[in-house]
């Protein structure tokens, strides 16, 4: 199972309205997974900033105080926005990778969910209602995002096995599936240079597109790479900066359906996800083909 | 795409029992048709506010009419015996699966293996079916207006698929004994899977299900039969690399 949603919007007056949309077509998924639940927001980019968005099992001793040190640390200025175990980490773009490792060095239990210049990921144990009410997001506002409740098939239910998976700057990945062949690509990937945070399949996915991206690709090349070099099922529905994909494997039995108005383009894994979009009664609706890769790019 | 007969026969003299899916849950309105005895006057049902709902209508066992208004979930009218649903809408995966009579009719499009195993009974899809649609059919016919995807009727043992668009890859693989009728293009056939002579029997078996199905200004002659070339029927090492 596992249950995957997606929305890209077009129209920017439903930019406020953004984290109220993708919550509301996450939870009325959550009966496909009831592990963990996650999304991922891409918000408007503001002027020489980037973010980090870290997550502690302790947040109450590992947030405290980490502003000042952080700044400290890599000598410019750093804001910090606690929402319950994750916190949104700003600074200036050219320190993101300093602020990174200093990050790891202060507070070594902390992990990274995913940096950028506009991503946000808020991922946790638990059913999409209670993750979308304790990151508040329904009130995010944004241009396009993500999410995912999961059914745990292939690693450990924890924080870090729940998706969305960010293996690059903006960039995260969902999938509904499982794959046969992760633990090669993996090896190659880490010979690669690229690091893993867990035993998960998707997290093998993720980075295999960052890989491909990194390599000069765009991500309609990155996801083509998907159907010859990863084995198995999978639909996967991902994210960057401007874009958004969906791809399924040619045996495409992962459930997919799309919609597409002038306001925006929405994925989900079943119909119901879409029924309370606005004017889905005249969308364009259907099945991505299997083996096709679908993208939109502002 | 025109009204099919079927759902013309649905027009009914009693007022309808309505079930608004906004107000009621599936699950009344599932029980309140398994309570449905022989002989009962309710004989037609609407349900209102389906929005994509998993297993609306599934096991009616009655000869009764059932309008749904608007697209549906998972398995909508699964096991049917006897009634006639008509989806206006579309359906999600696997409606009609195992249907053993009666009739479902989806005024949109279906997801994916409609109509699976299903024994007995007609399957019209109005719109276009995805993949592995009649997998593992087992005597129901099946009538698509549009497309079928990938792998359609893999496996299927009995009863009748007609395609009156194209049909994805590996149509019919390790097919047992149903006829497939295809008018558009076939991207390719699965194994054991062959073209086959359309005889007269044929042509009017196929003008009956077109009949039935409300299909009109087509004729039978501008499909193609396919079924099993039944290779495949007993292990023959020969045959290893087809399975």
């Amino acid at each position: 199972m596992c249950g995957i949603v997606g929305l890209f919007l077009k129209d920017k007056s439903l930019e406020p309205k953004l984290g109220a949309m993708l919550s509301e077509m996450l939870v009325s998924l959550s009966d496909r997974g009831p592990d963990s639940a996650g999304i991922a927001i891409y918000g408007a980019p503001s002027k020489n900033e980037a973010k980090i968005t870290i997550q502690s099992a302790k947040p109450e001793r590992d947030f405290r105080g980490l502003e000042a040190e952080l700044a400290k640390a890599i000598g410019a200025p750093v804001s910090i926005a606690v929402k319950s175990t994750h916190a949104v980490v700003r600074t200036t773009p050219a320190k993101i990778d300093a602020a990174r490792e200093a990050i790891q060095t202060l507070r070594p239990d902390i992990r990274i969910m995913g940096a950028g210049d506009v991503v946000e990921i808020y991922k946790e144990v638990g059913l999409p209602e209670a993750v979308v009410d304790r990151f508040d997001v329904r009130k995010m506002t944004g241009t396009h995002g993500i999410g995912h409740t999961r059914m745990a098939t292939e690693s450990a239910v924890t924080t870090m096995g729940a998706h969305p998976f960010s293996t690059g700057a903006d960039q995260c990945l969902v999938h509904n599936g499982s794959l046969s062949n992760h633990n090669n690509v993996r090896r190659e990937l880490i010979r690669e240079g690229m690091k893993f945070e867990t035993e998960n399949d998707t997290e093998v996915a993720a980075a295999y597109l960052s890989s491909q991206m990194a390599h000069g690709k765009n991500l309609g090349e990155a996801l083509e790479g998907t159907l010859s070099d990863l084995d198995g099922f999978f639909t996967f529905v991902v994210g960057t900066k401007n874009g958004f994909g969906v791809v399924r494997d040619p045996i495409a039995c992962k459930p997919a359906v799309m919609a597409e108005t002038d306001q925006y383009v929405a994925f989900g894994s079943e119909y119901r996800a879409l029924t309370k979009l606005p004017g889905i009664d005249n969308a364009r609706v259907w099945e991505p083909e299997p083996a096709t890769v679908y993208f939109w790019e502002h | 795409m025109p009204a099919t007969k079927l759902s013309k026969a649905a027009a009914h003299d009693h007022a309808s029992r309505i079930f608004d899916l906004d107000v009621s849950s599936l699950r009344e309105l599932n029980q309140a048709l398994h309570n449905l005895t022989p002989g009962s006057n309710e004989t037609a049902w609407e349900v209102l506010h389906p929005k994509g709902s998993h297993s609306v209508a599934v096991g009616v066992d009655q000869p009764v009419s059932i309008d749904v208004r608007g697209s549906v979930g998972y398995y909508c009218g699964g096991m049917n015996s006897g009634s006639t649903i008509t989806v206006h809408g579309s359906a999600g995966p696997g409606v009609g699966e195992n249907m053993m009579s009666g009739s479902i009719i989806v005024k949109g499009d279906a997801s994916q293996y409609a109509g699976a195993t299903g024994k007995g009974g007609l399957l019209v899809i109005e719109g276009n079916a995805s993949s592995r649609c009649g997998i593992s059919m087992k005597g129901i016919d099946i009538v698509v207006h549009g497309n079928i995807g990938h792998m359609s009727a893999f496996m299927a043992q009995s009863g009748n698929l007609v395609v009156l668009g194209d049909a994805g890859d590996a149509l019919g693989d390790s097919i047992y004994e149903a006829r497939l009728f295809v008018r558009g293009k076939v991207d390719s056939l699965g194994a054991d899977c062959i073209a086959k002579e359309m005889r007269p029997e044929h042509l009017e078996l196929l003008q009956g299900l077109l009949d039935r199905a409300g299909v009109t200004g087509v004729k039978p002659s501008e499909f193609k039969r396919y079924g099993s070339a039944r290779t495949l029927y007993n292990f023959n090492i020969d045959n290893a690399d087809a399975y």
